[in-house]
């Protein structure tokens, strides 16, 4: 008989406590004395009850029930799940980075804006634009970001008729997403068999209403969209802006730049490329990018240099306004240049070398075993269809939780929408031939068992400390929180 | 090249490269247009090695002032609070922090049920029946609280007082100009919300109430009578709270608030210059289908084990696309995580003891300025900051307190200019009552 890991609530015992807080040392004036009745809480909140050691027990257990880069490997599409540099972490955690207020005088706080002032100065020269801002704190606020300063450009023009974004099919859905916050309406434009913008297609959607095509290069099946300059003066003659989601820059560092392609705007993902944690969903860091005649607007503050040191620059009367309270997430930013600065401009050309060449390997090893949908070469990452494995009754999900019996953690599945029983596959750079060569042995054996043993497959997980779990009921009869029985 | 965070072997790459049936690397960047391709190397700074680069960046950030050298009395939704040892010990487990979404639920339990555990803690504080995984921050959060009122009544006008986070009202402007939704300030009487003013603004056409509990100025804000103003036709009543607060102070969900948002900084979370803090985001279980974000609900396994998963997935982006009323994706998980630690170790006791901690420093300062002649111009009820009104400009004050090794309170006077000349304090358990007449003695004579 199994039994429940039990959630913190449940081994709460009345009369422990875990903290420690100073004796009170002014009077211990009455509550009930300066505040109104009525806002004195009468019922307390149920939070535990627990020792020191209770706390450290109930998370080590947890965090053995979850699965990091640093446990084993995690070909991730699209997420770049590289090595996180344990120095990253010292750095960011220096009390003058991890302790300082935000609204501190300038003067006292010149360590920082300097950090932040140089990263920008980097990003500039990484993605060939002439101006960065680091306020947006993840990928998705960056692309609302960058889509909020292109409709400030327009509007700026007198062009209030640019209402729609052009967004390729295979595009992240947070692309079209950010395109409805930010206001406009999406226009989709379809791939070609060669998983690529379709120009004819483009050419078609495009118009006086375009505000912008967002595009990610190397698109989302891991492809170098190669007519992009086609498409940028497409875009440009058509009086819109290009906007680079640069979700995969790791594919392309020191090999094209964002800017020399002919983008106007270009967020990053620090915690992608450049190795903030993922942190189990976040917080990351979404920098923006952009030509000089959008630097107008860029969000308020900008980092600037001015003779007497580094300063807050508020007197920017285009600017679209804040994005976020205060400057962005510094300790993320603090982690990424400490990356950037510990890899220099070799280290970052040998990043994407590396990624694309595990990427291609792992590709050219496994197309005798799936479908490959596109037969060229792919930048750092690759998709493969599961089509072959699904006349057997095996599908992509099933093969996906058969890895988690290998110890790996499964490729993005069902991503891009255009691609059947899609596995979307990106080893990155910090991942050995050994590792690789043992993940192909993997997927080799499932490709297998999907023929000879299938209910292998589609039993998966074997090895988990839960099985296939019911998410449908979960959806249908929600519980979103523990309640006291 | 050889660096430590790159494994690749020359002998390997020969290897890999036969198998691929290419003769270098270069050629698998054959697709790259020769227009585009980017030649040589960039023109940034060489690597150091990691003892000069720590070296470097060790002096860097000994370049800034921070709040444990210096005495601060700097709040204004930043605050230096006691962070339980612990915490960090926590999220250093890097099952934890080199994770991503919890996609795979088999082999991501840890994480789902830890966060599973803070939409519980979080659900508790602020009163409120549902609530998600994270927001960016406080700011955002009430951003998107106010996007998603205008989405649900279909109203594109929104009440927000002006005693509201100046930098929370900044997001909220932004935000509002794509949707076209049309952003009024209710203006501050006594530092709480003018009540009349509000009621004047209100009519069927708002959207959603926003106001601040405890306010940017430390004040309590009648939420009882803000409610009753604030539920006129469909619209919403939106609060953001500091969470610790509300260890001592009636939740908002007891008040009627749809919406509490708002940062829960204070629980673990190291000031960091503004970011990485910890957005949340509650609602009554009327709105459970529109909330932005991610939800961890309970479920079972094949053989009935209680396991935690991704759930309500159809709201999001990765689903809805174009439809979707939020383009959240990464949120803030590791600082939910920090933040559940944090209100664990504080657990039932602590969170109590500490927010009335705050409120009994606080007062203690506020006493000791009115006693030596300072006027604190808001007479209500507060939490853990209050106003005081200096005869000179706080900069000129802040310069001079930083000599004796004291951050001052906040400039009002950058966002007020009716308040030119007054410093919001704050004052946490963590400053001693030596340190308080410290301020006080030091600002001597600079009473108006």
């Amino acid at each position: 008989m199994h039994k429940d890991q039990p959630l913190i609530f449940e081994i709460s015992k009345p009369g422990r406590i875990g903290y420690s807080l100073p004796e009170l040392d002014v009077p211990a004036v009455n509550v009930e004395e300066v505040i109104p009745a009525d806002y004195i809480r009468i019922q307390e909140p149920e939070l535990p009850e627990v020792s020191e050691l209770d706390i450290m027990r109930h998370y080590t257990a947890l965090s053995k029930r979850n699965h990091g880069v640093d446990s084993g490997f995690y070909p991730l599409g699209s997420c770049t799940m590289k090595y996180n540099p344990k120095m990253n972490e010292n750095v960011a955690r220096l009390s003058g980075f991890a302790h300082i207020h935000p609204l501190q005088p300038e003067e006292t706080v010149q360590g920082a804006l300097e950090l932040m002032y140089d990263l920008q100065e980097h990003l500039k020269e990484i993605t060939g634009m002439d101006a960065v801002t680091l306020q947006p704190a993840a990928g998705a606020h960056g692309e609302w970001t960058g889509l909020m300063m292109i409709r400030a450009y327009h509007e700026a023009n007198g062009d209030y008729k640019r209402t729609k974004v052009i967004v390729p099919d295979s595009a992240h859905g947070t692309n079209p997403a950010s395109a409805t916050v930010a206001g406009f309406e999406t226009v989709t434009v379809k791939s070609n068999e060669n998983g690529l913008v379709d120009l004819e297609d483009l050419k078609r959607v495009v118009g006086p209403d375009t505000a912008a095509l967002m595009l990610t290069n190397p698109n989302t099946l891991g492809l170098f969209e190669e007519n992009i300059l086609e498409m940028a003066s497409i875009v440009h003659e058509a009086g819109g802006k290009l906007y680079y989601d640069g979700a995969n820059l790791n594919a392309v560092l020191s090999k094209a730049r964002p800017g020399d392609m002919g983008f106007d705007v270009v967020h990053l993902n620090l915690h992608k490329t450049f190795t903030g944690p993922h942190g189990g969903g976040g917080p990351g860091s979404g920098p923006v990018g952009v030509k000089a005649d959008l630097i107008p607007f860029l969000p308020k503050p900008v980092v600037s240099k001015g003779e007497n040191g580094y300063y807050l620059d508020y007197d920017r009367p285009q600017s679209i306004g804040r994005v976020k309270p205060f400057y962005g997430n510094f300790g993320i930013n603090v982690r990424a240049y400490t990356y950037i600065r510990s890899m220099g401009p070799d280290g970052l050309k040998a990043v994407t070398e590396y990624a694309v060449l595990n990427a291609n390997y792992m590709m050219r090893r496994l197309a005798e075993y799936y479908d490959l949908p596109y037969d060229r070469h792919c930048k750092h990452e690759f998709v493969l269809s599961g089509k072959r494995q699904k006349k057997l009754g095996v599908r992509t999900l099933d093969i996906a939780k058969r890895l988690l019996d290998f110890g790996y953690h499964p490729p993005t599945i069902y991503f891009p929408l255009i691609v059947e029983e899609c596995m979307m596959i990106e080893p990155t750079e910090t991942e050995s031939k050994e590792t690789l060569d043992a993940f192909i042995d993997a997927m080799i054996q499932i490709a297998k068992e999907a023929e000879e043993n299938p209910e292998m497959v589609q039993e998966a997980p074997h090895t988990t400390v839960v099985k296939r779990l019911d998410e449908t009921t979960a959806a249908r009869k929600p519980i979103l929180r523990y309640q006291k029985q | 090249m050889l660096h430590r965070y790159l494994p690749m072997t020359e002998e390997d790459k020969q290897e890999m490269l036969k198998a691929i049936g290419v003769e270098s690397i270069d050629e698998l960047f054959s697709d790259i247009p020769e227009s585009v391709r980017f030649k040589g190397e960039y023109n940034i700074k060489k690597a150091k090695s990691e003892p000069e680069l720590m070296k470097e960046l060790t002096e860097l950030a000994a370049k800034n002032a921070d709040i444990k050298r210096y005495t601060s009395f700097l709040g204004a939704g930043v605050y230096d609070h006691y962070i339980p040892v612990i915490v960090d010990h926590v999220i250093s487990r890097s099952e934890f922090y080199t994770a991503y979404t919890p996609y795979q639920p088999e082999i991501s339990q840890g994480e789902l049920q830890a966060i599973f555990e803070f939409q519980t803690m979080i659900c508790e504080l602020t009163g409120m029946d549902v609530a998600n995984s994270s927001m960016y921050d406080g700011g955002t959060a009430l951003a998107e609280a106010a996007m998603l009122s205008a989405a649900h009544t279909k109203n594109k006008k929104v009440l927000v007082s002006k005693a509201v986070h100046p930098e929370y009202r900044d997001v909220l402007k932004t935000y509002a100009k794509g949707p076209g939704i049309e952003i009024v300030e209710i203006p501050f009487k006594n530092g709480v919300t003018d009540l009349e003013a509000l009621k004047a603004e209100m009519n069927e056409q708002v959207a959603c109430v926003i106001v601040q509990y405890p306010n940017f100025f430390g004040q309590i804000e009648p939420l009882k009578d803000i409610e009753t103003i604030a539920h006129t036709g469909k619209s919403m009543f939106v609060v953001a709270s500091n969470p610790l607060a509300l260890g001592i102070l009636t939740p908002p969900g007891q008040f009627g608030a749809d919406i509490v948002v708002g940062d829960a900084q204070a629980f673990g979370i190291p000031t960091q210059f503004g970011g990485p803090h910890c957005g949340y985001f509650a609602v009554k279980s009327a709105l459970m289908r529109k909330i932005p974000g991610r939800l961890i609900g309970q479920t079972t396994d094949e053989e009935g084990r209680r396991g935690f998963v991704l759930t309500l997935q159809a709201r999001e982006q990765h689903i809805r696309r174009d439809k979707a009323t939020s383009n959240i994706c990464s949120n803030q998980a590791l600082n939910a995580l920090a933040a559940s630690v944090a209100m664990t170790a504080l657990g039932k006791k602590g969170v109590k003891e500490m927010a009335t901690m705050n409120i009994q420093k606080a007062l203690y300062a506020k006493k000791a300025f009115v006693e030596n002649g300072f006027e604190v111009p808001f007479t209500g009820p507060f939490f853990n900051e209050f106003v005081v009104k200096l005869n000179k400009p706080i900069k000129e004050v802040n310069k001079q307190l930083l000599e004796k090794g004291i951050i001052g309170g906040y400039d009002l006077g950058r966002d007020y200019p009716e308040l030119e000349n007054h410093m919001l304090v704050a004052v946490t358990e963590l400053r001693t009552k030596e340190e308080i007449d410290m301020l006080v003695k030091e600002l001597g004579d600079s009473h108006a």
